[in-house]
């Protein structure tokens, strides 16, 4: 018995140690790519080429980020793609709020039909509405403007599906109370129930917010201007101006993506909590 | 009282429009019109002056006599299998680990989970530099001397195993959620019985979390077959490697924003949306034989 139980603790800490190794061998592989990014983000171009690779940079040069700011103009940059999750954002939970409390909540006539609309919209792929969105901000000569960017978001079906979720888990009971208390339909929605949704809420938060941030394909489309790109879509343009400047295009690549892996780390248990709870609808 | 509650019923009804008006009329304005219209564009050519004339199922036609098309709808396909059960797999392997209770494992889960806030232009932009065939550190650690982007046969897999790495914490973060939820009693008892950490995966963790992983798989092939921004960044129009590489959305972009074929490249989405469907459907017939619904 004694060797039995022995033999388990035995294989128990083996067990931890093959984890350790395992899970640490991964993080490795994780974190590489942005480690080699932003040591070759302060070598010269020669340096960088070097054979065999040389790790750290001899001396740490500051050129490569002054080079990727003068030719893309980053300012612009982030402030289009602030003012594109902004307003995705916003729309995302406002309409969605209310869409999917009504759909959740409220009686009236058409209901499962309109939201079949929604889950239609779910189910098909982006790119199957890009040329007619694009036709439209074409005719209206609203491309290369924010309102561009932000156009496809203005409202969301994702948003509506799962807010709608949340709504139905908060029983009917609290929507009552509160009507007896004499709030109206509006201040019921507005000041009890909207408030219990609030998790909810960020996590639809966050995943519109990475979504935006990370679509390449309707920021290239419709925003040709340099000035009027997205981080993503502005990178890719520093790619065609230089090819083989490894160090540059890490610098612009790393400054496009701080300011999101910024708010991961201060939010990370969010980030993660909220993208897999929208993920696993 | 009658009246009273007709009066009510109406408000209810008053609020509902009200509330779901704004999205409702956006989405009939962002994706139904849109989406009627591109079903017609793909029966349509363009003539002068931005004119469109219906023209039968000629784009179809053209389309499906191309081999470039057929390639891409090949390219898309092989990309699912390159990327689905490597990535599931992997991603079940962290999430089983991450559920141990060890030291560290918040800090495990943002490492891997890091790839997801991150852009994927800057994403490819990185491996792309580690893949260099001269320079890069892969070939470097190596020692070796492979074309990773532009040999022909080899690029649809490196961008697989991209895409694979970009993945595997939010695929793992979704497994994990699942693997949580089964009871430990299970694992009690199974321990009692003798059984080990490999036995258990086997005949409780894959069981159990079987519903989890049909979600997983299903979400990626679907990101799978319409991929474009990844292979976009890491093989540029002028890769002499690019018809080995071009997934279906990606020659959709070329046609439609590039050449400027919009009629053809509406054929091209709508059949995309027709195989996703049809694989989405396979995979909701065959999850019978597979994920465990009980308990």
């Amino acid at each position: 018995m004694r060797t039995k139980t022995g033999s388990l603790e035995m294989n128990k800490k083996t067990y931890n140690a093959v984890v350790y190794l395992l899970l640490g061998a991964g993080a490795f592989l994780m974190i590489f790519p942005f480690a080699w990014m932003f040591l070759t983000s302060f070598k010269t171009v020669s340096e960088s080429m070097q054979i065999p690779p040389r790790i750290l940079p001899v001396e740490w040069i500051r050129d490569n980020y002054q080079k990727a700011l003068n030719s893309l103009p980053f300012v612009n940059l982030y402030k289009n793609t602030v003012l594109l999750i902004f307003f995705r954002v916003a729309c995302a939970i406002l309409f969605s709020s209310t869409a999917g409390y009504a759909f959740a909540k409220l009686k009236f006539k058409g209901k499962n039909l309109l939201f079949g609309i929604v889950l239609v919209q779910m189910m098909l792929p982006s790119q199957i509405f890009i040329i007619p969105q694009y036709q439209m901000l074409a005719n209206l000569g609203l491309t290369n403007t924010v309102f561009a960017l932000v156009f496809p978001g203005l409202v969301s079906a994702f948003g509506t599906f799962f807010l709608r979720q949340s709504y139905m888990g908060i029983p009917d009971e609290i929507g009552e109370a509160s009507y007896l208390d004499g709030c109206n339909k509006w201040q019921t929605f507005y000041q009890v129930m909207m408030p219990l949704t609030k998790a909810s809420m960020a996590a639809l938060a966050i995943f519109t917010a990475v979504f935006a941030y990370a679509d390449l394909m309707w920021p290239l489309i419709v925003n040709t201007d340099l000035k009027m790109m997205t981080l993503s879509a502005g990178l890719s343009t520093l790619k065609g101006q230089f090819t083989t400047n490894y160090p540059v295009l890490m610098a612009g690549s790393l400054m496009a993506m701080i300011p999101m892996v910024i708010l991961y780390l201060f939010f990370q248990k969010q980030f993660i909590e909220g993208i897999a709870m929208s993920g696993g609808k | 009282m009658g009246k009273n509650k007709t009066k009510r019923l109406n408000s209810e009804g008053f609020w509902g429009y009200l509330m779901i008006a704004p999205t409702i009329l956006g989405l009939m304005m962002l994706n139904i019109y849109p989406f009627i219209k591109t079903v017609i564009l793909s029966f349509s050519s363009t003539k002068a002056f931005g004119q469109y004339e219906f023209s039968g199922i000629s784009n179809y036609k053209e389309m499906l006599g191309n081999a470039e098309f057929w390639k891409a709808t090949w390219n898309s396909i092989y990309f699912c299998i390159l990327t689905v059960p490597v990535g599931v797999f992997i991603s079940l392997l962290v999430a089983v680990f991450l559920n141990e209770k060890i030291k560290g494992r918040v800090i495990f889960r943002a490492i891997y989970f890091l790839p997801m806030v991150v852009a994927p232009a800057a994403v490819a932009m990185v491996w792309k530099w580690m893949f260099n065939t001269e320079y890069g550190i892969i070939n470097e650690v190596f020692g070796i001397h492979v074309n990773w982007l532009t040999n022909p046969s080899i690029v649809l897999g490196t961008c697989a195993i991209v895409a694979i790495w970009s993945a595997i914490g939010y695929d793992a973060v979704l497994l994990l959620s699942g693997i949580q939820n089964i009871s430990g009693s299970y694992y009690e008892a199974a321990s009692l019985d003798g059984a080990g950490k490999i036995k258990q995966f086997i005949h409780i963790t894959l069981p159990m979390v079987s519903p989890t992983i049909f979600v997983v798989v299903i979400m990626r092939l679907m990101a799978s077959l319409k991929v474009y921004d990844l292979i976009y960044m890491m093989v540029e129009q002028s890769n002499p490697s690019l018809t080995s590489a071009q997934s279906l959305m990606y020659l959709f972009y070329r046609e439609s924003f590039v050449a400027g074929d919009k009629g053809y490249a509406s054929a091209i989405v709508v059949w995309t949306v027709l195989l996703i469907g049809f694989v989405t459907a396979i995979q909701f017939w065959g999850q019978k034989k597979w994920v465990h619904y009980d308990v």
